[in-house]
C-alpha cells in the first residue's frame, strides 16, 4: 500500500442501501472496494504480509495420467448431492444440488437435481422407443437413432421442482443450507428435437387440447400437459450441456417444458398420446394439486414463478471476519427473463439494485451479483426479484397469506405444499455464521 | 396462447400433414397400428375411457392387499413405510393428510395408478381383476363404497368424490 494515498483519492467507496450494500459499479472494476477499505477504516483487517513463497511437491513430480472421463479434484469431494434415499427403498428418491458452491447459471450434469418414483432405470437407447398416438393424423413410432437425425435445437433454461423450497411452507424457519431448502432446481443447456416438429409429422386433430406424455420408468409417470404448450416450446431433450441426459434426468430422452413445474418434465419418455381432455392421474389431481387456507386446491398451476435465493453467503458458509464479499445467487422465472434483482443486507429496510451476470435468457437461471462490506454485526440478507413481464417475487408474509403455511415445523424433507416462490432470508451473527429467518 | 390460436395452430397443422405431408420434416417415424400400441395405452380418463374387461369388490381385494400392499402400506393400510390409505382425517391441510376420501376427485385416478405403478417393487404385475379388486377395497376403506359394491368399467367412474368440485384452475389462459 505504498501508493496507497493515490489510490484512495480515486473514490471512497459508494454505499447503496443499509449496511454495507455497495453500488453495484464496484464490480465493474474501478477499484473501489479494495483501496476504500483502507482509506476508511471500514474493514477491520489490516492486510498482514504474505507468507514467501515455495515450491510444493505437486510443483516438483510429474502428475498422474489424463483420465479418459475427467472427474472433479480429490479436494472437491464435498461438492456432491445430497440424497433422501440412497438404501433405494421403496418410495421416492431425491439428489438435491449444492448451490452454496456453485457460481455459474449451468448446473454440473453430476450435480443436476434428480427425483426418481422407482430408482434410476437403465435403459438401453437401442431399444427405447417413442410413440404418439391418440387424436393424430397417424400415429409414429421414432426410435433414438432416428431422432438423432432429427433438426435440433440448443436452449439453456431451467428444471425446478414443483416442491423445490417446500420447507419455507413451515410456520417457523427450518435450519437447513440452501442445498435443502432451494436443492431442486437445477439449469442446463437442453439440446433436442422441438416436439412441435414431430407433431408436424402425425398431424393433429383439432379436437386434441392435451396431451398425455408417460415414461418407461417402473412407475410409467404420467401427466397431462396442454397441447398450446407442446406447440409453442416444448423439446424432447437428448442432449444436456452438450453430452447425452444423464440417466437422472431421463436417459435418452426427456419432455422438456421450459419454465413448467419439474414433474411435468416427463423422464425416460416413451408415450404422448392426444386427447380432447387431461388424465387427472395421481401426480396432477393429488400430489401436485395445492392446498390453500379456504380447502379449496389449486389445479394445474404449471408454472415456476419468480424467484431468487442468495447462494453465497448461506447457512454452513461462515464468514471469517468482517469486510469485503459477493453476495450472489440465482434468479429466474417460468414466464420469461430476469428484469431486475434488489438485495438487502438490512432484512428488507432498505435494497440496493444487483448486477446481472449476462447472459440473462427466458426461463433460465440468471445470476445476479451484490458487492457488500460486511461491518461484522448482525445482518439480514435477502434477495427479490422481478421478470420481464413485471410479476414480483412476493415477500413470504404476503406469499404466506395466500398459500397458508403449517401449523407446525415439517421434517426438512417434507412437501407440505408447493410452488414456493418468496424471499428467503439469512441472517448473519456476530461470528459469522448465517442461519435460516423469516424477516 | 390462446384457445383459438391453439385450434388455429392444430386445425393448420392438420391441413398441412394431410394435404403436402410435411415436405421439411425428416419423416423417420414409423406408422403403427392403434392395436400394436395397446399394451402401453394404459391411460384411465376420468370418464372411464381405457378400463378394461373385468370387475372386483372390497371383499376380493382385502386378501390381495394383506398379501402385495400391507407390507409398506400397513395392515389394513394404515400405513407403513408407504403412506396410509384409509380415510384419515375429514380435510387435508399444510400439515398433510391428503386421503383418497378428502381429496383426490377420481376415483378411476385410483384404478390407473395402481395399475400403472403398484406394487413398488413389481409394477405391472396385477391383473386387471386384481387391480379392480384393491381399487374396490380402497374405496371401501375410504367409505366411498359399500362393502359389496362390484367395481368395474362402468361403476368405477360413477363413484361420488366428495372433493371433486373443490379445484381452482390456478392459469386457465395456459390451457
Amino acid at each position: 500500500m505504498a501508493h496507497g494515498s493515490e489510490t484512495n483519492q480515486l473514490t471512497e467507496p459508494e454505499f447503496v442501501a443499509g449496511n454495507g450494500l455497495l453500488h453495484r459499479r464496484a464490480l465493474l472494476g474501478r477499484g473501489i472496494v479494495f483501496a476504500g477499505a483502507v482509506s476508511t477504516g471500514l474493514g477491520a483487517v489490516t492486510a498482514a504480509a504474505a507468507e514467501p513463497l515455495s515450491d510444493a511437491p505437486w510443483s516438483l513430480n510429474v502428475g498422474t495420467p489424463i483420465p479418459a472421463y475427467q472427474t472433479p479434484s480429490r479436494f472437491e469431494a464435498h461438492v456432491v448431492r445430497t440424497r433422501d434415499n440412497p438404501d433405494n427403498v421403496p418410495r421416492n428418491s431425491r439428489a438435491r444440488t449444492p448451490h452454496q458452491m456453485l457460481k455459474g447459471i449451468i448446473t454440473p450434469n453430476g450435480l443436476h437435481f434428480t427425483i426418481c418414483h422407482g430408482g434410476v432405470p437403465d435403459i438401453d437407447p437401442a431399444q427405447h422407443r417413442l410413440v404418439i398416438h391418440g387424436l393424430v393424423r397417424r400415429p409414429l413410432v421414432y426410435t433414438v437413432e432416428a431422432l438423432d437425425r432429427y433438426p435440433m435445437v440448443s436452449r439453456i433454461g431451467f428444471v425446478e421442482c414443483g416442491g423445490n423450497s417446500a420447507p419455507l411452507f413451515s410456520n417457523q424457519p427450518i435450519q437447513a443450507d440452501v442445498q435443502a431448502l432451494h436443492g431442486l432446481t437445477s439449469c442446463s443447456e437442453w439440446t433436442g428435437v422441438l416436439l412441435s416438429t414431430l407433431l408436424e409429422e402425425t398431424g393433429i386433430d383439432p379436437k386434441a387440447k392435451w396431451m398425455i406424455a408417460e415414461g418407461a420408468d417402473s412407475p410409467h409417470l404420467s401427466r397431462s400437459v396442454p397441447v398450446a404448450k407442446g406447440l409453442d416450446d416444448a423439446m424432447i431433450a437428448m442432449y444436456q450441456n452438450g453430452e447425452r441426459i444423464q440417466p437422472g434426468q431421463g436417459y435418452p430422452m426427456r419432455l422438456w417444458l421450459p419454465g413448467y413445474e419439474g414433474n411435468m418434465n416427463v423422464k425416460y419418455l416413451r408415450r404422448i398420446k392426444l386427447t380432447e381432455e387431461p388424465a387427472m392421474s395421481y401426480y396432477e389431481s393429488r400430489t401436485y394439486s395445492q392446498i390453500l387456507p379456504n380447502g379449496k386446491a389449486y389445479r394445474f398451476y404449471f408454472l415456476q414463478e419468480v424467484k431468487s435465493f442468495i447462494s453465497s453467503p448461506s447457512p454452513g458458509l461462515k464468514l471469517k471476519e468482517p469486510g469485503y464479499y459477493e453476495i450472489t445467487g440465482v434468479a429466474y422465472s417460468g414466464t420469461g427473463r430476469i428484469a431486475k434483482v434488489m438485495v438487502s443486507a438490512d432484512g428488507g429496510k432498505s435494497w440496493g439494485e444487483a448486477a446481472l451476470q449476462a447472459p440473462i435468457l427466458p426461463k433460465a437461471f440468471t445470476r445476479f451479483r451484490m458487492p457488500w462490506r460486511w461491518n461484522g454485526g448482525p445482518a439480514i440478507l435477502q434477495s427479490r426479484a422481478w421478470d420481464e413481464g413485471g410479476n414480483a417475487q412476493p415477500t413470504r408474509a404476503q406469499f404466506v397469506a395466500l398459500r397458508g403455511e403449517t401449523t407446525k415445523p415439517p421434517a426438512v424433507t417434507d412437501f407440505p405444499s408447493q410452488h414456493f416462490n418468496a424471499i428467503t432470508s439469512w441472517a448473519v451473527d456476530a461470528k459469522g455464521d448465517l442461519r435460516h429467518v423469516y424477516a | 396462447m390462446s384457445m383459438r390460436k391453439v385450434a388455429l395452430c392444430s386445425a393448420v397443422l392438420f391441413a398441412l400433414t394431410v394435404g403436402a405431408l410435411a415436405a421439411e420434416t425428416p419423416n423417420l417415424g414409423k406408422p403403427i397400428d392403434p392395436k400394436d400400441i395397446a399394451p402401453w395405452d394404459i391411460s384411465i380418463m376420468p370418464d372411464g375411457t381405457g378400463l378394461p374387461p373385468g370387475s372386483g369388490t372390497p371383499a376380493q381385494g382385502a386378501p390381495i392387499f394383506a398379501q402385495k400392499c400391507a407390507a409398506c402400506h400397513g395392515d389394513k393400510g394404515t400405513g407403513g413405510i408407504a403412506a396410509s390409505v384409509t380415510a384419515g382425517p375429514s380435510r387435508a391441510t399444510l400439515d398433510g393428510g391428503k386421503t383418497i376420501a378428502n381429496f383426490w376427485p377420481y376415483a378411476t385416478t385410483v384404478f390407473d395408478f395402481i395399475r400403472r405403478a403398484m406394487p413398488y417393487n413389481r409394477p405391472h404385475s396385477l391383473t386387471d381383476q386384481e387391480v379392480y379388486a384393491l381399487t374396490a377395497y380402497l374405496l371401501s376403506l375410504n367409505n366411498l363404497i359399500g362393502p359389496n359394491d362390484v367395481m368395474n368399467a362402468q361403476t368405477l367412474p360413477k363413484v361420488k368424490m366428495p372433493n371433486r368440485d373443490n379445484f381452482i384452475i390456478r392459469f386457465p389462459e395456459r390451457i
